[in-house]
């Protein structure tokens, strides 16, 4: 579904993500680990169209997404989230994931059809599937960072992907919250039947959800496979996993 | 945007103008649709600062030249109004298209100056086009359809126009576009990861802001029976902008009522001292320190403050 080849990207003299070789198969969860620093969200940022590589490709579902913009990407069933929440927060709950709605059906080129009430049932539908129903005329900037965490999961939802992509989903978020929402997730993305690539800091949820994982250290993908074979991986031990 | 409080003070407004013909005096016929050109001139600047957050400094380009193209039509083609209107708003929409597609390409201050650079473009054609638009004296002496020398019926003529424009940007700013320009204002990243082609709706929002421009200055030029090169210069961008600060950029109302206050205090300030500039710097001050929302924001928190007040006396 997403091939990742050869990309590399450089800032400056700082070269961020070099010659990474990714691949995420249909139906995967993939997990994207790595220290900080390592380049995750530089390569979350050239998969999803933020950014250009340097040099090397990347391919989803067939079209290559070179000269692609973000939303032309969005719009063969591409959807992200941020690691620092990225949602409107002066909205409603209830307007973010509407206007996302509107979006996905491409009814912002209506000067005339009016959204007073529109995709109710739809907006509230997916509220619920975040478990935020209740919170829907609330400002979305009032709530609390993990709750904005999953309304931006709502907000990517409702751009019906295939893929989608989530920078640190969990970051911010205490060992409790990370548990519920990782759960969520994992219930949402088997539900809908989606394709998962994400960047994780804990251990142990990647291990509990991913079913393929890619270790990316001073930007080069070092390991990429099983769970089991990542975790026996003696440079991943050595570098990464020894820490813990 | 356009909240139901808002909805029912539209409204209002538009009995109150309604009534003003049964005064039977012409200074506040005058008056009325001096006030309907400008509010409906603020209100389509709002569509690119309001709604999709871009601040021009040019838009007096459109109004001139929706007031220009009209006059010329009417004027040397003889062109009856129904048709004269209808193709100056046409190619004001043009205009606006044209110089949006450049425009559209940078953001915020760059996008501000490119603007104002567009519109002294425009204000130079104007002043220099002599066989068209009249040079630096302006187009004086347009050609207007008889009724038009009847004050009462071209305050209707002008009412029915600026409430139809009205009623028509309110229906925009409550669609599905409306929502959508919104969410480019509040945050075009996340617009752009909607799936939303940020610069094509910035373009678009550009040109409609254009064409209501070109309403508000085909209309003036009927009134003042002509158009004069200062319609594009940049002092009136500024003065539109402040109309749209005053009032209250990020609600409906808001420029109709920014429109109100600066062009009234300008008339009658006006009358007793040539100062007028200073006390509109004055008023600009004073908004961008104390009511950076306006108007209607200072409202929204007395009303906040008195509701507050009222429970905590309950």
């Amino acid at each position: 579904m997403l091939e990742v080849s050869g990309a590399t990207k450089s800032f400056g003299g700082f070269v961020a993500v070099s010659n990474v070789n990714l691949s995420v198969a249909e139906g995967e969860t993939h997990a994207v680990i790595g220290p900080n620093g390592a380049g995750k969200t530089t390569l979350f940022n050239l998969v999803s169209g933020l950014l250009t590589p340097d040099s090397g490709s990347v391919v989803f579902r067939g079209k290559p997404l070179k000269k692609m913009q973000p939303h032309e990407i969005v719009k063969i069933g591409m959807a992200r989230s941020f690691q620092r929440v990225n949602i409107f927060p002066r909205k409603s709950v209830f307007d973010n994931v509407q206007v996302a709605l509107i979006a996905s059906r491409g009814l912002n080129f209506n000067p005339f059809r009016q959204a007073s009430g529109l995709f109710r049932d739809e907006t509230i539908a997916l509220l619920d599937l975040v478990e935020m129903a209740d919170d829907a005329d609330r400002r979305a900037g009032e709530l609390a960072h993990g709750r904005q965490k999953q309304l931006e999961l709502a907000v990517a939802l409702a751009a019906d992907p295939k893929l989608l992509l989530l920078d640190e989903p969990t970051a911010g978020m205490s060992l409790g919250e990370t548990r519920a929402a990782i759960k969520l997730i994992n219930d949402i993305v088997s539900k809908r039947g989606l394709t998962l690539l994400f960047t994780e800091h804990d251990m142990n949820v990647v291990f509990e959800i991913a079913s393929r994982i890619s270790v990316l250290h001073h930007g080069e993908i070092i390991a990429s496979g099983e769970p089991q074979a990542v975790r026996d991986n003696d440079e991943v031990k050595r570098i990464y996993l020894g820490k813990e | 945007m356009a909240t139901r409080g808002q909805t029912i003070f539209l409204i209002l407004l538009f009995v109150a103008l309604a009534l003003v013909p049964l005064a039977g005096e012409r200074y506040p016929l005058e008056l009325a649709v001096q006030l309907m050109i400008f509010g409906l001139f603020a209100m389509s600047l709002n569509v690119l600062i309001g709604h999709v957050g871009s601040i021009s400094f040019g838009h007096a380009a459109f109004f001139a030249i929706g007031g220009y193209a009209c006059a010329y039509f009417q004027t040397r083609l003889g062109w009856p109004i129904f048709v004269s209107m209808p193709a100056a708003i046409g190619l004001t929409a043009v205009c606006a298209l044209i110089i949006g597609y450049f425009c559209v390409r940078l953001t915020e201050l760059y996008f501000a100056i490119l603007t104002l650079a567009f519109s002294m473009l425009v204000w130079a054609v104007a002043f220099k086009w002599t066989e068209v638009t009249g040079g630096g004296d302006g187009f004086v002496g347009i050609t207007a359809p008889d009724f038009m020398s009847n004050p009462v019926l071209f305050f209707w003529f002008t009412f029915a126009i600026v409430a139809v424009s009205v009623g028509l940007l309110w229906l925009l700013s409550n669609s599905t576009m409306g929502k959508t320009f919104i969410a480019i204002r509040e945050n075009p990243t996340r617009a752009d990861f909607l799936g939303v082609n940020v610069r094509r709706m910035r373009l678009i929002a550009f040109v409609i802001a254009g064409a209501f421009a070109g309403i508000a200055g085909a209309l003036l030029s009927f009134y003042v029976r002509g158009m004069f090169p200062e319609s594009a210069f940049w002092t009136q961008s500024g003065q539109v902008m402040i109309m749209v600060l005053l009032g209250g950029m990020h609600s409906f109302v808001g420029p109709i009522l920014g429109a109100v206050v600066i062009y009234v205090l300008e008339t009658f300030i006006s009358q007793y001292t040539q100062y007028w500039p200073i006390v509109l710097g004055t008023i600009l001050l004073l908004i961008v320190m104390f009511a950076p929302d306006g108007l209607i924001g200072m409202f929204r928190s007395i009303g906040r403050r008195m509701s507050m007040r009222g429970r905590r006396n309950a």
